[in-house]
């Protein structure tokens, strides 16, 4: 698949068109997607209306980066007119009356959604096995997981089904499933895209970025989605510098720290070994390269599963039936309502972190299990600090083992959970990530996780831009699937 | 029973005068169809955010300078969890352990006229719920979402209220206080103004005893009713060797008593935290004070301005000070007249607050303005006409028949002041009542006023009475 450069490029020379290239999608996505699962909704219609509208756009002169190139939305994001389900029977029902930012971002761009990617639900979960709609299938490996939550996304952006897709990570929900699919994925810094519209998980942790083939793409989009929104109080306003332009500079001469904590956990030796050639390749760049340490990042897992559910348990309560999504039928009174549209609504795992919510902000509890997470939680943060002091990056494998097979973890959900044991960390600190294929173990792809400072999206998909010029992982598709 | 001291505190919620809501756009007007003014924001709605109004911010910093209160320089939104079908959220955004709004004090006035300062704990801003509506719904319950996201600012006070009259003047005062600084307009019916009410009671020297919250006290006397029969009820319970329960308790108007909602040990975990959508209520010492600079002089002071400038009594300085529009009034009515401050006052206390009272009118309602008022104080104090005649004069003028002049002009009521002319009525009338003038002379002199009423009937009132009394003993003294 072209890169967006160079499908821009052709759809502004008149090569192609948009309603071509948007076809061409919907004849890919019908041929192979029932094999991977990895939409909710197609949006047919809606999809070669915007196409026709791009490429009208385009015959004025009126052509941008993103202009008549179809894509995809997370289910997690609003959007007017087609269903946004969050992966949930309790929103199986529901059609948004309005537009989340970033849709409302990519729309004006002229970016053509093709339809809505799967995901765990209500984005709980590591390998999209917890969505209503199924697992979705890893393109290496159909036996396999693509990661999660954003696991449709990646699935349908490694089978290069769309040349890009949205996401949202949480607590590794980008990066996870970009490296188990062989893909890039970025996650932005906290604040850097407006969370309105994209349904809550957990709000002081949730940021909406990019799936990708590269780091180039990456900045594309990201440049697209970006800004501060008046709607989102926690976004920031920063301008949004010219990513394509920042990710030409130079790397050389900059420092970037692996965090031993990295390697320590559970890491595979083929991880290792893709990891350390990936290392080798920066340094080549011209990077300089040292071990370094959080000390406290060894708590994040911990840490997360309280401050995540705690928010997601407030977050989760205006699915009541009394509004919108799933109701119950012949409700017998206020509490019969509640109980059984929510029972009936959620799936196992979004009740598990419901629960766990739940318990951890209540009376007694309170200051043992959430002000103790969150003073945690400033350490690690603390720590990332201090590491960023002195070096531009920090790096590591983004998970610490390819894709696993589907039904593999879903009986132990702390198995499951130690998943996003290296990027939920990121996610706690609010700062900007990306993973890049980095290699394979056992013929499944990697990634290479890059760590940046806050607001440094520039500076981490310059580096990844320059690892991916001088290599060929993220070029490499899975097996059946045209480069 | 009477040794028992009753510790009251209250919470009071004062709904903000803001155009949109607090954390949405909508409308906050009131009495617009259902589920009208609920935007998106209101509802609910997967993935919308709150976004602070600085409005509510700017008027509760407002409330907390009039109360001499510490402002916050950094204070936090909190979600109170709990389901209820007019909570969209499944959350109320309130403030918890962080209030903007610190401390504070207000001098209340009982009706003997001592004084008392009370202390407040706090003032918070939070969003109203929506309405749940049972009537029209067979079977079920409406939803009205129009109220959802109203800012609130709740008002509490340390326990020092300690008696249901107190309760009540603080109340009024803090009613007064809030329509003055212009943050809420007061409207109890509207629910713009609710309480609720912590009554316990205990002995004097002995630790207070456990409360109970009363709750849906909209209106002053349901307040002092609500207190009054609270404190008996636990008087009893507690004289018949029972103990008081935590407890909600709902005031019901229409039999004059409380009753158990539900206990508050089995109330909900709200389970407080921090809102992550809202980032900590950061205000600079230039914003309060901005504030500060736009302040009106409050109750307090104008009350003290009005008994030591205009030289008035307490009581009238209480009453024409207890709104702010109605001083401006008085105010006005002095500016135009150059004076006669008490004269001034007994006319907008007396005949103006009855037509308006008549008329269910507030005071900028009036149909006479503070200049037209004084143009007829102005003619009782040239002599121009008596103080009686004056009622008329202003019956008539209230009735659009003109200023003062107009009226006293076309209706002849110009007071009869020359001697002369007096003298020969004075004279007319004592020809007429000889029974009368032989008693007068023989000793009863209260038959004064006899002769005053029958010369006033002959001049329709219009006669100056001092003239006239003074002719009358001239004469009938022979």
């Amino acid at each position: 698949m072209k890169s967006l450069r160079e499908l821009g490029a052709a759809l502004a020379a008149g090569e192609t068109t948009s309603v071509a290239l948007t076809e061409e999608a919907l004849t890919r996505i019908a041929g192979r997607d029932q094999a991977l699962n990895s939409f909710i909704t197609l949006a047919h219609d809606e999809a070669m209306a915007e196409a026709r509208a791009a490429d009208a756009a385009i015959t004025r002169g009126e052509v941008g980066p993103l202009a008549g190139i179809p894509m995809a939305h997370k289910d997690l994001f609003c959007t007017t007119g087609v269903k946004s389900s969050a992966g949930s029977r309790m929103l199986d029902n529901f059609v948004a009356p309005h537009d989340a930012t970033v849709v409302e971002n990519l729309r004006r761009a002229r970016a053509v959604m093709v339809g809505k990617t799967n995901m765990d639900e209500f984005a709980m979960g590591s390998s999209n096995e917890t969505s209503f709609y199924g697992a979705v299938k890893n393109p290496w490996n159909t036996d396999c997981v693509p990661g999660g939550s954003s696991g449709g996304s990646a699935a349908a952006v490694a089978a290069r089904l769309v040349p890009y897709a949205t996401g949202t990570d949480t607590g590794g929900s980008i990066r996870q499933p970009a490296a188990l699919a062989g893909i890039t994925g970025l996650k932005p810094t906290y604040g850097r895209v407006s969370r309105y519209g994209i349904v809550a998980f957990a709000s002081s942790l949730d940021q909406a970025g990019t799936l990708t083939v590269s780091a180039e793409d990456a900045a594309q989009v990201l440049r697209a989605m970006a800004g501060f929104d008046k709607r989102d109080s926690t976004s920031v306003d920063e301008p949004v510098p010219d990513y394509p332009a920042l990710i030409e500079e130079s790397v050389k001469g900059k420092r970037a720290g692996i965090p031993k904590e990295f390697l320590a956990e559970g890491v595979t030796p083929g991880v290792r070994d893709a990891f350390t050639r990936a290392a080798e390749e920066l340094t080549k760049l011209g990077c300089e390269v040292e071990e370094t340490t959080l000390p406290n990042l060894r708590y994040s897992v911990p840490v997360y599963y309280v401050v995540a559910p705690a928010e997601a348990s407030s977050n989760l309560a205006r699915y009541d039936g009394v509004r919108y999504g799933h109701r119950a039928d012949n409700p017998a009174n206020l509490e019969d309502l509640y109980l059984r549209s929510r029972g009936e609504g959620f799936g196992t795992e979004v009740k598990r972190r419901i629960l766990i919510g739940t318990f951890v902000l209540s009376h007694g509890y309170f200051d043992a299990y959430y002000l103790r997470a969150q003073r945690v939680r400033q350490l690690i943060a603390d720590d990332f600090r201090e590491a960023f002091g002195k070096y531009d990056f920090l790096l590591g494998p983004t998970t610490p083992t390819a894709a696993f097979k589907i039904g593999e973890k879903t009986s132990d959900p702390v198995a499951m959970y130690l998943n996003d044991i290296f990027t939920i960390g990121v996610n706690l600190a609010g700062l900007p990530a990306v993973s890049v294929p980095m290699g394979f173990d056992g013929g499944l792809p990697v990634g290479l996780q890059i760590i940046g400072r806050a607001f440094d999206e520039g500076g981490i998909l310059a580096l990844a831009h320059q690892y991916q010029q001088a290599t060929d992982w993220h070029r490499q598709t899975p097996p059946g699937v045209e480069a | 029973m009477s040794d028992w001291e009753p510790v009251i505190g209250l919470e009071i919620h004062a709904q903000l005068l803001t155009k949109s809501k607090i954390f949405s756009a909508a409308s906050t007007r009131f009495g617009a169809e259902p589920n009208t003014n609920a935007c998106l924001v209101d509802l609910g709605y997967p993935g919308v955010l709150p976004v602070l109004n600085r409005e509510a911010v700017r008027l509760a910093v407002r409330f907390g300078l009039a109360i001499g209160a510490e402002i916050a320089p950094r204070s936090v939104f909190a979600r109170k969890n709990y389901f209820y079908p007019d909570l969209p959220k499944g959350y109320q955004i309130s403030q918890y352990e962080r209030p903007v709004v610190k401390g504070g004090k207000l001098t209340i006035r009982l009706d003997d006229e001592t004084e008392k300062t009370v202390n407040l704990t706090r003032a918070h801003l939070e969003e109203d719920a929506g309405k749940s509506l049972h009537e029209n719904f067979p079977d079920a319950t409406g939803i009205d979402l129009n109220r959802a996201g109203v800012p609130l600012l709740e008002i509490v006070s340390e326990p020092e209220l300690r008696s249901a009259a107190e309760a009540v003047a603080y109340m009024k005062a803090i009613h007064t206080l809030v329509r003055y600084i212009g943050i809420c307009d007061g409207n109890m019916q509207e629910g713009s103004l609710r309480c609720d009410a912590n009554v316990s009671i205990h002995k004097p020297g002995e630790p207070f005893g456990t409360r109970a919250e009363l709750k849906n006290l909209n209106s002053f006397r349901f307040v002092e009713q609500a207190i009054e029969y609270e404190i008996e009820r636990q008087a009893e319970v507690l004289e018949s060797g029972g103990t008081v329960v935590q407890e909600t308790r709902l005031y019901d108007p229409d039999h004059h008593e409380t009753h158990s909602m539900r206990a508050k040990e089995e109330a909900n975990d709200y389970r407080y935290f921090p809102d992550p959508d809202l980032l900590p209520l950061e205000i600079a010492p230039d914003f309060v004070e901005e504030v500060r600079a736009t302040l009106p002089e409050l109750p307090d002071a104008k009350r003290e301005r009005f008994q030591s400038g205009y030289g008035l009594s307490a009581y009238d300085a209480a009453v024409l000070t207890a709104e702010r529009e109605l001083a401006d009034y008085y105010e006005a009515v002095v500016a135009a007249l150059g004076g006669e401050a008490k004269l001034a006052a007994n006319w907008v206390m007396g005949e103006l607050a009855a037509a308006l009272n008549r008329e269910g009118l507030v005071i900028t309602a009036s149909r006479l303005e503070a200049r037209a008022l004084a143009g007829l104080i102005r003619r009782i104090v040239d002599g121009t006409i008596s103080g009686k005649i004056a009622k008329d004069v202003f019956e008539a003028m209230w009735q659009g028949e003109g200023d003062a002049d107009e009226v006293i002009g076309k209706r002849g009521l110009k007071q009869i002041s020359d001697p002369d002319a007096l003298a020969k009525i004075v004279d007319e009338v004592i020809a007429a009542n000889p029974a009368q003038l032989e008693q007068y002379r023989a000793g009863k002199e209260k038959l004064l006023g006899y002769f005053v009423g029958q010369v006033m009937k002959a001049t329709k009132g219009k006669a100056n009475p001092a003239e006239v009394n003074r002719l009358l003993k001239q004469k009938l003294g022979g």
